[in-house]
């Protein structure tokens, strides 16, 4: 199929939705790419390295959704830049025409699409027939990982938080003693341990700050620890984990405390970085304009909130300013400011998405399929994104049904196995029983003991070879081995009457066992050293 | 020497033998315990040579310096790698050596009368029935480890029926033997001699790959047997303590391999399992369309160089491609970087028990990097990377989660709970039980294809 990749009109967007590496590799699948001109240049993709990956280059974005039958590009669809100009509709892309409607039916639109806010464009979208999918509904299950596109750009806002810090920081971040005295570490608090924040976790602490870390979530307790990060404790007993992987909203009593927790940190840390979201709803204030005002003069905030309203109640969205001597970091295009790797990433996850839906080189929207169900938004006229449905098809996917299936067949499988085994082992007991019987009227009193003799060598044995350690299991073999040979006897006794030939054979092979299985041995067991 | 003498010495010497496993049961004693192996068996055949029963002495020491000078060459010689192929032609041996023993036996039973006389043909036949199942056996196991016959088991129809059908005409020979003709007697024996071999052959035949390690220690397990059925036979006490301790040695490995591959005993003896090597599985529905992705050499170093621990998974491969010593310098670097690195052994990688452990060992690692499944299994989930190298089955998640998988239930080393994992692989061929790894196409995998020991030393170049 034809797969189209746009250049963004959002102002200040510096992502392209495909990288050359990625493009290679769609072609390699069989896809051709056609590729708007200048789309890569902000991210630092020129057009000849596309060119040099078999895409072909498009002057207008006009004949791309046109032609093309999957449509990429990284932001939702909006209003172009300038006013129309009639007749002049090569220009389309900075023509003022809404992107929505150039969507061609029977095409697919790819992009980030924040369905649970943009209601409107999505009808917009489906008036035109085509097929719309939002990246950015991808649930959290592990199969659907690599398509994961918002736990990729996180991961990068989460690193780009704390150098935007660092940057608005007047001091180091890591602590040294040097001749011109003692330069303490700065202090981080991070909130919320998702991806973002276990990210930002990582990169303050390889920067040397002390970094402490809370999450509503006391699961991830672990997760902050891993990080290096110290795991902010309240005593309350309430754990935050809500459906698909994010945190869900809290009691009173549980905020209040929260709230008594931040308070007192802000007045100790440098730098706060919050990354509580809650999907489809406006972000939970979390810093108060008093705990800003009692920072530390110096400090900084970086709110990754800030698009869906902000943790701290004065962050200005998609603003840096100063209040009160701390300044206040609301930038919401975080990835976009490392467009390179955030450019790479989101197409190394669109790209594996394709791959999802792509049946012998045409997309098939299986709807039935957790992930296509869940993404495709818009299709065939309609609006198919419902918040209510959304949540009850992740909470399905939750397993209970899976473990009672497995805890009966723990409770089933043991008792047939016992069955066969009481069985198997009466028969056995009865056979010995009634060999040692015979063996006790019939046999002769050497045999008898005989008998006596190798039974007790059989637990011997058992007690013994139970002891040696798996790793000696190769050497045991070659021990045993060579102690087998003992058979030599059998050999020599005989060597004495007419018969010459058969016993020494027997001798001959019985004697390279033995010494060929102790040397051996030995050669092994010099090797094993602590 | 009187005769209650060489009986002290023979209880000496069955006592060394005890010691001399009991030796084994950690690395420090282990030397010793070899040692005490070595001085029962001279006490024991320097008693037996005093005790004035081998009439030609110049045979004997010729023959005995012969066989010796053999075992010596063979032991320095041999390849830690083909460890499993000289384990399993020793055993021939043994079963050789119990079957002559066997035979002379009887040519020399002349004595005996009544009861006695009965028992003792009795235990010739069970000692040579034993001896020659285990001659062939070892012999046609040591040609399929060697790779000079395939490792795909030989089915033929109605193998059950054939192989019970063997074993009901031995015992009708076994009856014949005991009660016909006294010239007829040697002709019955050794055409019993020649079905249980023919029982042997055509038992290890239909017994694939993926299951020698059992193979090789049962055939342990019968050389001792062997040897205790020739104890019986002599009226000799210590080899009847010997063979018996050889022989619950060899049972008791068996069971720990069946336990580590999930399997019971009777069907790996049953065998018709697995293919052959270099079998393409058929992926698995989820797996459809799924390319496993492959990772390079500059990037492979880069991941080992940023981890905190490593965890090294060898396999078979491994051996293979003799890449043991590579992998110690990785791992020397390694530590120098204060990367911890460990190493994970599966009871059934490689083509005997304890393999890998010997590998390591010859390659100077210490063994106190080195950890069994269950010590290791839960450290994955904190571990950076692991590296697999050359191992399939044993890492296989099919076995936890996929009940229609033919090794479900055989518990694995769980690498998939680390950060990522490094698959060191010729191509996508299955393993010896010739089933699909669903490893391979995880998100958190990467495959290095190629040569295992070139690979590695391409790395090693890299990080040097």
């Amino acid at each position: 199929m034809i797969i189209g990749v746009l250049k963004e009109i959002h102002p200040g967007e510096r992502r392209v939705a495909m990288a050359p590496s990625v493009a290679k590799q769609c072609i390699k699948n069989g896809h051709s790419v056609l590729f708007e001109h200048g789309a890569g240049i902000i991210a630092n993709f020129t057009d000849d390295q596309y060119e040099d990956s078999g895409v072909e280059i498009v002057e207008s974005a006009h004949k791309i959704w046109e032609q093309a039958d999957v449509i990429l590009k990284i932001r939702p669809p909006e209003e172009g830049a300038e006013e129309i100009e009639e007749g002049e509709e090569e220009e389309y892309f900075e023509t003022g025409k809404h992107e929505a409607d150039l969507l061609r039916k029977g095409a697919c639109l790819i992009c980030l699409l924040n369905p649970g806010h943009n209601s409107d464009l999505l009808k917009r979208l489906a008036k035109r027939g085509g097929t719309a999918i939002a990246v950015d509904a991808i649930p959290r299950i592990s199969r659907a990982q690599s398509m994961d596109v918002l736990s990729s750009m996180a991961n990068i806002s989460g690193y780009r938080a704390v150098t935007e810090a660092a940057h608005n920081f007047g001091r180091l971040f890591t602590g040294q003693i040097t001749a011109a005295g003692r330069i303490p570490p700065a202090k981080v608090l991070v909130i919320g341990a998702g991806v973002a924040g276990l990210s930002a976790i990582g990169a303050a602490q390889s920067l040397g700050a002390i970094v402490r870390a809370f999450d509503t979530r006391t699961s991830v307790r672990e997760e902050i620890q891993s990080m290096g990060a110290e795991y902010l404790e309240m005593n309350l007993d309430e754990d935050g984990a809500g459906s698909g992987g994010y945190a869900k909203t809290m009691s009173k009593e549980f905020i209040e405390s929260e709230m008594n927790l931040f308070a007192k940190q802000a007045k100790e840390v440098n730098i706060i970085i919050t990354t509580a979201a809650i999907p489809g709803k406006k972000s939970p204030v979390l810093i108060t304009r008093e705990m800003v005002e009692s920072m530390i003069p110096g400090s900084v905030i970086v709110d990754l909130a800030a698009e869906d309203g902000g943790n701290c109640e004065l962050t200005r969205p998609g603003e840096i300013y100063v209040h009160n001597k701390v300044t206040i970091i609301g930038l919401t295009d975080l990835p976009s400011r490392l467009p390179t790797q955030a450019s790479q990433l989101f197409s190394n996850n669109t790209a594996k998405l394709i791959q999802h839906l792509n049946v012998d080189g045409e997309l098939n929207l299986d709807l039935e399929d957790e992930i296509t169900g869940a993404i495709t938004v818009v299709h065939d006229g309609k609006v198919l994104w419902d918040p209510e449905t959304q949540n009850k098809v992740k909470k399905k996917t939750v397993a209970p049904v899976k473990l009672e299936t497995v805890s009966e067949k723990i409770s089933e499988l043991p008792e047939v196995e016992k069955k066969k085994w009481s069985l198997l082992k009466m028969i056995g007991f009865l056979s010995a029983f009634v060999l040692v019987a015979l063996i006790g009227f019939g046999g002769s009193s050497e045999f008898i003991s005989h008998v006596t003799v190798f039974v007790l060598a059989c637990f011997v044995g058992y007690m013994v070879i139970w002891n040696v350690s798996p790793s000696l299991h190769t050497p045991l073999m070659s021990v045993t081995n060579a102690i087998s040979g003992i058979i030599v006897i059998g050999g020599m006794i005989h060597l004495s009457g007419e018969q010459i030939i058969l016993p020494a054979i027997a001798v001959l092979l019985a004697t390279i066992n033995i010494v060929g299985g102790f040397l051996v041995t030995h050669r092994m067991l010099e090797m094993f050293r602590k | 020497m009187p005769e209650g003498l060489i009986t002290v010495a023979y209880i000496v010497s069955a006592a060394l033998f005890i010691l001399s496993l009991r030796g084994l049961s950690n690395q420090e004693t282990a030397r010793r315990g070899n040692m005490f192996g070595v001085a029962g068996m001279i006490i024991a055949v320097v008693a037996t040579v005093l005790g004035g029963q081998v009439d030609s002495m110049g045979t004997l020491i010729l023959v005995m310096l012969f066989g010796g000078g053999i075992g010596l060459v063979v032991a320095r010689r041999v390849a830690m790698t083909a460890m499993p192929e000289l384990v399993a032609i020793l055993h021939s041996f043994v079963g050789a050596a119990a079957v002559l023993v066997g035979i002379v036996s009887h040519l020399e039973s002349g004595s005996l009368t009544g009861t006695e006389l009965l028992i003792h043909k009795i235990e010739i036949v069970l000692g040579v029935f034993i001896g020659a199942y285990t001659f062939t056996g070892s012999v046609i196991a040591f040609l399929k480890l060697r790779g000079s016959l395939g490792g795909k088991p030989l089915t033929l129809p109605l193998r059950h029926q054939l192989n019970i059908l063997l074993v009901l005409v031995s015992v009708l020979l076994g009856t014949w033997f005991v009660n016909g003709a006294p010239e007829e007697q040697i002709m019955y024996l050794l055409i019993i001699i020649a079905i249980s071999g023919l029982l042997g052959i055509h038992m290890i035949m239909a017994i694939g790959g993926a299951d020698m390690p059992v193979v090789v220690s049962m055939l342990n397990s019968y050389s001792g047997w062997a040897a205790a059925s020739a104890g019986f036979m002599l009226s000799n006490d210590l080899l009847i303590i010997t063979g018996a301790l050889v022989g619950s040695s060899g049972a008791i490995l068996s069971y720990i391999m069946c336990r580590g591959m999930h399997r019971s005993f009777i069907s790996v003896i049953a065998g018709g399992f697995g293919v052959a090597e270099g079998t393409v599985a058929a992926v698995s529905k989820e797996d459809e369309g799924k390319e496993a992705q492959s990772i390079s050499y500059e990037e492979t170093a880069d991941i080992l160089r940023g981890a905190k621990q490593v965890i090294v998974v060898p396999g078979y491969g491994m051996a293979v491609a003799q890449a043991q010593h590579i992998v110690h310098e990785i791992t020397e670097n390694l530590q120098k970087r204060n990367i911890i690195i460990k190493f994970a052994i599966h009871p059934v990688a490689g083509r005997l028990p304890g393999h890998m452990n010997v590998l390591l060992a010859e390659a100077n690692l210490p063994y106190d990097i080195i950890f069994e499944m269950d010590e290791i299994n839960s450290v994955f989930n904190a571990t950076d990377v692991v590296l697999v190298i050359g191992a399939n089955d044993i890492v296989n998640p099919g076995a936890l989660d996929d009940e229609s998988s033919p090794i479900y239930g055989m518990p694995v080393l769980e690498v998939w709970d680390a950060k990522s994992v490094i698959v060191l692989k010729r191509s996508m061929a299955t393993g010896y039980s010739g089933v699909g790894n669903p490893l391979y196409f995880r998100d958190n995998t990467w495959m290095l294809f190629g040569d295992a020991k070139e690979s590695l030393n391409k790395v090693a170049a890299l990080l040097n």
